[in-house]
């Protein structure tokens, strides 16, 4: 075993997949709000409701065009290298991972189809279901991903037979009480990257002075969309709590920084770790019982420190302790934001708050540090086991794996990737920066729901003579 | 069910060669044609289909990943560094195709990704094909090849051989899809590239006799597998044929069968195995609560809308591209 290769893998799998989440988690969010917009413009029909909708289906287009792209390599990684897990999780993952392919293929690739081609050519009740079955493509897509993930952290429904994971009961894998914390969880973190991207790019518009009405309904519906799921988001990060408690002491441990048991618990608020000499300096925390009250709902749990759990279980404690306490830190600015902002917009007087429009614009990496640094907490927290308990990550990597050949991919990888997401992002930027079109346009023909980025491509034309022609 | 899931698996694969290998093909034709009228005709004829075309190389990798594990985990890990570097090249061709347009001073790069990408991951699958019939070095079960024990004068022949099969499934396809300049040269290229796969071919028999491949023993055994060359044979004289008339059509047909025979050929003598002489479809195949859970839930509904969807795609796009100007804007 090569454990520099195995370094390098696992370096590589985060790397890939951390620039994979950031397209999904924001297509899923601006799917349902794609919904909503043509759901109002459906009932009201105020065009106003549809120059946004046009605009954001633009960006849609680009962002769900670089995670189609960016997650073709994640159904290969596994094979490559993590050949053991492959094999001995590929009864239970591989079709977990194939209704994740097939039904978004289905959903997505079809009915993405009629909102490029549709609109005038189907009855508007129909475009408004063809958005809406976009929007449930992306959630399924999201359902069958976190059933995956789900089962990596807690396995059940299934029995381990010559040394492969056979699965022998599947509604307890895809009804297993985690997924339905875990789900929530990331779909909600989803709609709020939705919601504040589009309430700073409102606030930009604002701090500008165009746009005026689409900026207005911009920051409004976002800030308001945040402020109303941002307590429920963390009702569901606090159930999360609870499934990490109960199944994954050794993940509890290290975001509580947590040595010692203790029984109740006291609550580390912020701290730094010592590892080796098994302490926290700096720590600031609340006193007994806060820790059991946060943990186990209780004045009285007992919590289990470190130090019960041998050292060869734990996870590198300083990521998952400081993931964490960075994801809870971005919910918490957002849920100010989304509160004051919604209060000062409820008084008409947000448009004349500028400090505050500065704030919303700049807080849009906000809801993308918070849904990063949250997976970096549950998938580093889960080490040193790949599937928790059952299988450590060291013996579930391509045995035959060299150094050099990691490092080799790694590095395409990393190139390869940074000059692509380069271009990618100051190109949704520049569509940002011009802003929506208020005239009617030409779908040109060669638009294709295959090639959602050309979407935008062909509608930032400018030259109305190549619009007539493309008809 | 073991049945139903390598029929999928075979019609995916044959479904990705087939369809990428089109505009894999026009790709690799995209390095010989200059002037920027003749590019962006070429592109046109295959940029509304090649995304979809993609989408079954990811079908192939879930089938297998789902229904045969074991022959998933160990071909991606033994093809480690061709495989990784393949699917680098199929990205930047993808996204070429979109940025190219966004920039006049930097074309050139998107261009030489598009040309390049499509050499890199053609190249690649054919020496993995390659590599596969030679017979990859295994030690109880598990690869030791080591870091390149793929690279063989053999694989590396096969990859030559797909990239002048890719190419002339391209230029069929544009003789059938384009006018003018792009279509008489795709008909000058096309008996030169005919030319070259028969060669192709007629080098990889001889060198499988030469060296006593395993593979070729299976066709000793059976002698019904001749049918699939035969049918390629009569193929490759109805193309002849067509390609003295000048047909637009006809050549891109039968090359389609030739690629379909080759495949049918090869796959029916790796038969029952799956890695030749190493792993059998029986030995890979996941367990059946998998392959039913997959097959109510994927196979028996989703993957025939799958096939239907693609069928609405490409009938949305049939008929000659109108002109150069339509994909993009200058």
């Amino acid at each position: 075993m090569d454990m520099t290769a195995l370094f390098l893998s696992r370096i590589q799998f985060a790397f890939t997949i951390t620039f994979h989440i950031i397209f999904p988690s924001f297509t899923i969010g601006l799917a349902a709000w794609l919904t909503v917009l043509e759901a109002l413009s459906f009932s009201t029909g105020r065009p106003v409701y549809r120059v946004i909708f046009d605009f954001w289906l633009k960006i849609f287009g680009v962002a769900f065009g670089m995670g189609v792209v960016s997650g073709i390599v994640m159904a290969f990684q596994f094979g490559t290298n993590w050949s053991v897990l492959s094999r001995m999780s590929g009864p239970i993952q591989g079709p977990l991972l194939m209704y994740e392919t097939f039904w978004a293929f289905m959903l997505e690739a079809s009915f993405f189809g009629v909102l490029i081609f549709g609109r005038s050519r189907v009855p508007p009740w129909f475009y408004l279901f063809s958005t809406a079955m976009v929007a449930l493509g992306t959630t399924f897509s999201a359902f069958w991903i976190m059933v995956n993930n789900s089962w990596m952290q807690v396995p059940t429904g299934y029995v381990l037979e010559n040394g492969s994971f056979v699965p022998n009961d599947w509604s307890k894998i895809i009804f297993n009480s985690v997924v339905w914390s875990r789900f929530p969880h990331m779909v909600l973190a989803a709609y709020l990257t939705g919601a504040f991207c589009v309430a700073a790019t409102g606030a930009w518009y604002m701090l500008r002075k165009v746009y005026h009405a689409e900026a207005r309904i911009m920051l409004r519906m976002g800030l308001g969309l945040a402020a109303v799921l941002m307590p429920i988001q963390l009702l569901f990060g606090h159930l999360n709590g609870e499934y990490v408690n109960t199944y994954q002491p050794s993940k509890m441990a290290a975001i509580e920084g947590r040595w010692n048991d203790e029984k109740p618990g006291s609550e580390v608020l912020f701290a730094w770790p010592d590892v080796e000499h098994r302490r926290n300096l700096f720590t600031i925390r609340l006193p007994p019982p806060f820790g059991s009250l946060i943990d186990s709902d209780s004045l009285t749990a007992a919590e289990t420190g470190l130090n019960s759990i041998p050292p060869e279980n734990w996870p590198p404690v300083l990521i998952p302790f400081f993931a964490f306490r960075i994801m809870v830190g971005c919910g918490l600015v957002m849920l100010g934001l989304a509160w004051l902002g919604s209060y000062l917009s409820y008084r008409h007087r947000l448009a004349y708050n500028r400090p505050l429009l500065w704030l919303t614009f700049l807080s849009f990496p906000l809801p993308f540090i918070a849904i990063i640094t949250g997976w970096f907490t549950a998938e580093v927290g889960r080490q040193p086991w790949v599937v928790f308990g059952v299988l450590r990550t060291a013996d579930a990597m391509t045995p035959f794996l060299t150094t050099r050949q990691a490092t080799i991919s790694l590095v395409i990888f990393c190139t390869v990737y940074s000059f692509i997401f380069l271009f990618g992002t100051f190109y949704i930027y520049r569509m940002i920066r011009t802003g929506p079109v208020r005239k009617p346009f030409a779908t040109p023909h060669l638009v294709v729901p295959n090639r959602p980025m050309s979407l935008a491509d062909e509608m930032l034309i400018e030259n109305p003579s190549h619009l007539a022609a493309g008809e | 069910m073991v049945m139903f899931w390598v029929s999928l698996l075979a019609i995916s694969i044959l479904l990705y060669v087939l369809l990428d290998g089109v505009d894999l093909g026009v790709g690799l034709l995209f390095s010989l044609a200059n002037g920027e009228i003749r590019r962006g005709a070429m592109l046109s004829a295959v940029a509304p289909i090649w995304d979809g075309n993609e989408t079954w190389l990811v079908v192939t990798a879930v089938i297998l990943w789902g229904a045969f594990p074991l022959v998933y985990a160990t071909l991606l890990s033994a093809f480690y560094l061709p495989l990784i570097v393949m699917l680098l090249g199929l990205i930047l061709r993808g996204v070429a195709f979109e940025f190219r347009y966004k920039t006049q001073r930097a074309r050139w790069i998107w261009d030489l990704s598009f040309a390049g990408g499509s050499l890199i991951a053609t190249f690649i699958q054919g020496m993995t094909v390659g590599a596969l019939v030679e017979g990859l070095p295994f030690t109880n079960g598990q690869y030791s090849g080591g870091e390149v024990g793929w690279l063989t004068p053999f694989a590396v022949l096969c990859g030559v051989g797909l990239c002048l099969g890719y190419a002339l499934l391209g230029a069929c396809w544009l003789a059938k899809k384009c006018e003018a300049e792009i279509r008489e040269v795709a008909h000058r290229q096309i008996p030169v590239l005919a030319v070259g796969v028969l060669a192709f071919l007629v080098v990889v028999f001889a060198y499988a006799l030469a060296e006593n491949l395993p593979i070729l023993h299976r066709w000793i055994d059976r002698p019904y597998l001749f049918v699939f060359p035969a049918i390629g044979a009569v193929a490759a004289a109805v193309l002849a044929l067509s390609i003295l008339r000048h047909n637009d059509r006809w050549p891109f047909y039968m090359v389609s069968l030739i690629f379909i025979s080759a495949f049918g050929t090869l796959a029916l003598s790796f038969w029952p195995y799956m890695i030749p002489s190493v792993i059998t479809i029986g030995e890979a195949a996941a367990p059946h609560s998998s392959l039913a859970f997959m097959f109510w839930g994927c196979g028996v509904i989703v993957y025939p809308l799958m096939l239907v969807y693609t069928v609405i795609s490409y009938s949305v796009f049939r008929g000659k591209v109108r002109s150069a100007s339509e994909y993009g804007h200058h």
